[in-house]
């Protein structure tokens, strides 16, 4: 069977420097698949080349039989490829509701659309407040961005990737700098996505990792150092000696 | 404020320019000068205040209207509205085919492109005096009656109602942009431009289409200067116009639309009054009402009195002892 995405020998070199060297991947229809490795492996460097963020300096990128290496970000997102950022980045002056159905209306095609009001988008709306309701950030859907707190920003930054119904979901610590118990609370709302959503994702809390995914891939300096399920993972003696340590005991 | 209070006080505001018709008929000149200054500011105000382009070139595409209007009435054609629309459509071509250099950059580069643009034509008009009359300006401007019934006359009342309707006109239009998706999405990139890819939303296309859309306003707001005063000047394409209408869009407060309009009336009445009080000093005064609004009131005089409104707003549910 087709994978749904697949990364071949995907390298990002600036001078002398290897972020990603040769890294290869393939994420089958449903798959729960983190991306591991200590800071400065190329985790980020492999999401920004997977979603046009960066051009690869050699390698090539497929979205089933598609390459699309060479296709802008927006045009991977239309093809059903969308990501979050390690770092918050939102719109940070639009209100919480505006901002969803902002992600809503691009996915319709309305993006472009001047004549029509927003108010009169009805249908539009009602999504963007049943997303928002999900995320049980409906009570500031009117709040500016810039005034919520820090997780439910997080929250924000996941819905913002929801809203484009994405098949493939790439999640950069989605739970990166929020409380314990909120980062449970946001790995509820991504373990409840259906199996129609791919879910590719990179998190430093390995007990959230062992609980949530189905294979794992480690990346140590930019290159694949192995990859398989939590099990095996956790018994690589080379995995315990270069990155997770006691971690897995 | 509710929706309702909203066109309530919308509809106070435009009743202002038809008072001062009967209020004022001796300024029924600088009326519209204001009028098609407001018009100007409101084309930049959509770059500017909703896509984030910071221009200092946009007096190119409201000379190419101008002079557009101006040369087809030279040359025969004095049609008011037809001048207008022409005019509008040439700015947009230039609008468009220059959008690519202005787009692509990014902040201070953006900047330099625009200003770049801006002096380009300033210079090119100057060099074809033959066409354009150079540093004289371009007169025997003749318009004919609007709509074959109103002769523009000395009084300035059919300039007034031209302009002032096409502002109405061209206003109602960019309202109904902003509230769009397309108006929330120039917002969204305004806000956050790299996270618009990640989206779906295509940015330079975005960007294309606004640049290309306040081009040809501006010069719709060009061409309703030359047809108003029978006279296009070199000053059309100037630096100065396009510094005076970023000016009058910050004092208004950008990304209002209303605030492009506060702002280009309190300048050019203020401009009118310290003109008249001095001459030579005017500007003194204007540079330090324009430096204590900056310092003060950072949103421009409408974004000012929206938060403290707001914050009134806010004081007075909390006194009243019910939910803040």
């Amino acid at each position: 069977m087709t994978p749904i995405l697949r990364a071949e020998r995907l390298s990002k070199h600036w001078g002398e420097f290897r972020a990603n060297d040769g890294v290869s991947l393939e994420l089958a229809q449903g798959a729960r698949h983190a991306l591991i490795g200590p800071n400065g492996a190329g985790k980020t460097t492999f999401v920004n080349l997977l979603t046009g963020f960066y051009a690869p300096t050699s390698g090539h990128v497929f979205l089933g039989n598609e390459r699309v290496t060479s296709l802008p970000q927006h045009e991977r997102v239309a093809r059903g490829m969308t990501r979050t950022f390690q770092i918050n980045t939102l719109f940070t002056g639009l209100n919480v509701l505006e901002s969803v159905l902002l992600v809503i209306c691009q996915r319709r095609g309305l993006g472009g659309c001047w004549y029509r009001k927003l108010q009169a988008l009805k249908e539009e709306q009602r999504e963007a407040w049943e997303l928002l309701d999900r995320l049980r950030l409906g009570d500031e859907a009117l709040t500016i961005t810039r005034n919520l707190p820090y997780g439910k920003q997080r929250l924000l930054e996941l819905g913002l990737a929801l809203a484009t119904r994405p098949r493939i979901l790439v999640l950069d610590e989605p739970a990166s700098g929020i409380p314990a118990a909120e980062s449970r609370e946001m790995f509820e709302v991504i373990a409840a996505l259906p199996r129609s959503v791919t879910l590719l994702f990179i998190e430093h809390d390995m007990d959230l990792v062992f609980r949530f995914a189905e294979r794992i891939s480690v990346l140590v300096g930019g290159r694949v150092l192995m990859e398989g399920t939590p099990e095996e993972v956790a018994k690589d003696a080379r995995v315990r000696a270069v990155y997770l340590g006691s971690a897995v005991e | 404020m509710n929706g309702s209070w909203r066109v309530r006080l919308e509809a106070a505001f435009w009743l202002l320019p038809c008072a001062a018709y009967f209020v004022f008929p001796d300024y029924l000149v600088l009326g519209s000068q204001v009028l098609t200054a407001a018009l100007f500011v409101v084309s930049l105000d959509l770059i500017l205040g909703y896509a984030g382009i910071v221009s200092l070139g946009h007096a190119a595409f409201f000379g190419i209207g101008a002079y557009t209007a101006g040369l087809l009435a030279v040359y025969g054609w004095g049609e008011p509205v037809t001048g207008l629309i022409l005019a509008g459509a040439l700015a947009a071509s230039v609008g468009y085919a220059t959008s690519f250099l202005v787009v692509g950059g990014e902040g201070l580069t953006r900047l330099m492109v625009t200003l770049g643009i801006g002096f380009l034509f300033h210079e090119a008009a100057n060099q074809a005096s033959s066409i354009t009359g150079g540093m004289d300006g371009l007169s025997g401007v003749s318009m004919w009656k609007l709509l074959g019934l109103w002769r523009f006359d000395l009084s300035g009342k059919t300039a007034y109602v031209y302009s002032a309707v096409v502002l109405f006109l061209v206003f109602l239009l960019a309202r109904r942009l902003v509230a769009s998706p397309f108006g929330l999405s120039l917002q969204a990139i305004r806000e956050n431009e790299r996270r618009m890819p990640a989206i779906g939303a295509p940015v330079q296309r975005r960007l294309v289409s606004i640049y290309t859309l306040s081009a040809a306003l501006a010069g719709i707001a060009g061409a309703l200067t030359s047809q108003t005063t029978e006279f296009v000047g070199l000053e059309s394409l100037s630096f100065e116009r396009s510094a005076s209408a970023l000016i009058m869009l910050v004092l208004g407060g950008t990304g209002r639309l209303y605030g492009a309009l506060v702002g280009t009336c309190m300048f050019m009445l203020l401009q009118h009054v310290f003109s008249d009080i001095n001459p030579a000093y005017w500007q003194f005064w204007l540079g330090l009402l324009v430096a204590l609004i900056a310092f003060f009131a950072p949103g421009g005089v409408l974004g000012s009195t929206t938060r403290w409104l707001d914050a009134m707003s806010f004081r007075f549910r909390r006194g009243s002892g019910g939910p803040a």
